[in-house]
């Protein structure tokens, strides 16, 4: 299995999430980082204080899936993610060596598989 | 008004009242609060990104619509000309002086009516907020204000076929918040729902900001209607009082909905549910009796909230309800001064009181207005879009309203920003230096 984090804009992230939904891939942690990806700054003028606000907002996005997941994953990051100008974030793909998932203590693959759905 | 106003105007010497005077004084600070206080009350319930943008787009009225009214708009609306617009003979101010109007000086007169000018412009901004660019949207308000307020106020309050007809407006339902609410529901139509709209969520990002400003609304609108008999007498005292007791009326069944229908009274509706209240009052303060201020404050509620229920299911993006609140609202509180109106009470008897035929003349009143807003805005706006853009880009949507348009956020991290040295030759070098450091 594998780790994918992914660090996105703040404003494709609601696009994102509904291309992995549509991937069929489920389970994922987001958080709000500030980070710098090359692009050119943004200047903020405070009354006489000019500013180049060096840190631009970004989404992190970590992702635990199975080998199988891992491309179909990545694809539709890309495609979600792109608005083709600098400062549109990066994918990684982590080797994983364990994963336990804590509810059911399985491990592994198990513990990335998505829980099957209760049926109702 | 316009009662006051024209048997005042007859006056064969008029002369300057102090007390009367000295309460207009107030009511017109009163009334220019209400600007700031729909900015925050309309900031508060857009995105974070959008919220320094949002208030602008009504803090910019104070400066844009109060310059072009002393310019020319005051002369439009309320100098002496046809039944339709006023002349040009007080524009520059010229002639507005502190010789008495009525009962007060002339320039406070003026003064008093650029709040409303300014105020009323401001709340069209609700319908396009989050995608309109700044530019345009100023000289929109300019435009707006000189081809649509003007004339409606002069329709109205300046001596117009309205004034003259018969039509009741105490303090501004038909000239304020029909005009425009007509003319934010056009506004929203022409330049389109926000990119994100329907697609996700778009929540507000600070309820305490809404509730604070409907809280300073209801403070300035003790001045818009208490204000609106130009005197400081009982019918200011009646307008006073009903504007204290109709939006007490409205948020009660605003909560009461609101928590049939959802389970919860909510903090955005109780705000919302005060302004359509005052919204309601307006036309009629001066005009009906406390007890029917209160009823018709708690009937105001219903048609507004389910106009808020339905719009929202379609894909009409007045994102802040300007229409359903003001729209709705102003012609609801239009039609009913036109059944709860008493001649007891300083208006012309209505339906209550056995007149129907003073209901018919406030719909005339309304729906003109209604009409004349709607197809100005349409033309205005069309005219504009052929020759600038109205929008901002999707992309600049996406990253927010606030940096893209005024180069400052809300609420900034100074994190990892880099101090631009005015006139320092090593100011750029260092930023530069700096920025690959930054970027680990």
């Amino acid at each position: 299995m594998k780790l994918i984090i992914a660090i996105i804009r703040p404003d494709r992230l609601n696009d994102v999430l509904e291309a992995l939904y549509r991937a069929e891939v489920r389970g994922l942690t987001v958080s709000r980082v500030m980070g710098h990806g090359g692009e050119t700054e943004r200047v903020e003028n405070y009354r006489g204080t000019t500013v180049k606000m060096g840190l631009q907002e970004k989404v992190r996005l970590e992702i635990g899936v199975s080998e199988s997941f891992v491309n179909v994953t990545v694809k539709a990051i890309l495609a979600s993610a792109r608005t083709g100008d600098v400062g549109d974030g990066k994918v990684f793909v982590l080797d994983v060596e364990q994963v336990h998932r804590i509810r059911t203590a399985e491990r592994d693959e198990a513990a990335v598989t998505p829980a099957v759905p209760v049926a109702r | 008004m316009t009662i006051h106003l024209l048997a005042l105007i007859q006056d064969a010497a008029p002369t300057v009242v102090p007390a009367d005077t000295a309460w207009m004084l107030t009511s017109t600070a009163l009334v220019l609060l209400m600007t700031p206080a729909l900015g925050f009350f309309y900031g508060g319930l857009v995105r974070s990104k959008n919220s320094l943008n949002t208030m602008m787009m009504s803090y910019v009225a104070l400066g844009a619509v109060g310059v072009i009214w002393a310019l020319a708009a005051y002369s439009l609306a309320f100098a002496a000309g046809s039944p339709w617009i006023g002349s040009l003979s007080n524009a520059w101010l010229s002639g507005v002086t502190a010789e008495a109007k009525g009962t007060i000086p002339h320039v406070l007169f003026m003064a008093f009516q650029g709040t409303f000018a300014i105020i009323t412009a401001a709340l069209i901004s609700g319908a396009i907020v989050e995608r309109m660019r700044f530019g345009p949207y100023v000289i929109f308000l300019v435009v707006w204000t000189l081809l649509v307020y003007a004339p409606v106020a002069h329709w109205v309050w300046g001596g117009g076929w309205a004034g003259t007809l018969g039509v009741l407006d105490f303090a501004g339902g038909t000239v304020v918040h029909i005009n425009a609410g007509v003319s934010a529901l056009v506004a929203a139509a022409v330049i389109g729902p926000r990119k994100d709209f329907g697609r996700q969520a778009i929540l507000p990002h600070n309820v305490p900001f809404a509730l604070l400003g409907a809280g300073l609304l209801w403070f300035g609108w003790f001045g818009f209607n208490g204000g609106s008999a130009l005197a400081a007498n009982g019918s200011a005292a009646t307008a006073f009082t009903n504007t204290f007791l109709a939006p007490m009326a409205t948020m009660l069944v605003w909560a009461g909905l609101d928590y049939l229908r959802t389970g919860h009274a909510t903090a955005v509706g109780g705000a919302t549910g005060i302004v359509v209240g005052l919204v309601a009052i307006t036309p009629a303060a001066g005009f009906v009796s406390p007890m029917g201020a209160l009823a018709l404050g708690a009937l105001a509620a219903f048609p507004s909230y389910f106009a808020m229920v339905i719009r929202s299911r379609t894909r009409l993006d007045d994102s802040l309800d300007v229409f359903a609140g003001h729209g709705i609202g102003g012609l609801t509180g239009a039609l009913l001064t036109g059944v709860f109106a008493l001649k007891t009470w300083g208006g012309t008897d209505g339906l209550l009181a056995g007149n129907p035929r003073q209901f018919g003349i406030q719909a005339i009143g309304a729906f003109s207005t209604f009409i004349y807003a709607g197809v100005m805005t349409f033309v205005i706006l069309k005219v504009m879009g052929a020759l600038m853009q109205l929008r901002a880009q999707p992309k600049f949507e996406g990253l927010g309203m606030d940096v893209t348009q005024h180069g400052e956020e809300a609420y900034a991290n100074a994190e990892g920003s880099i101090l631009v040295l005015p006139e320092s030759e090593h100011a750029p070098a260092t930023a530069q230096a700096m920025a690959p450091q930054v970027a680990r």
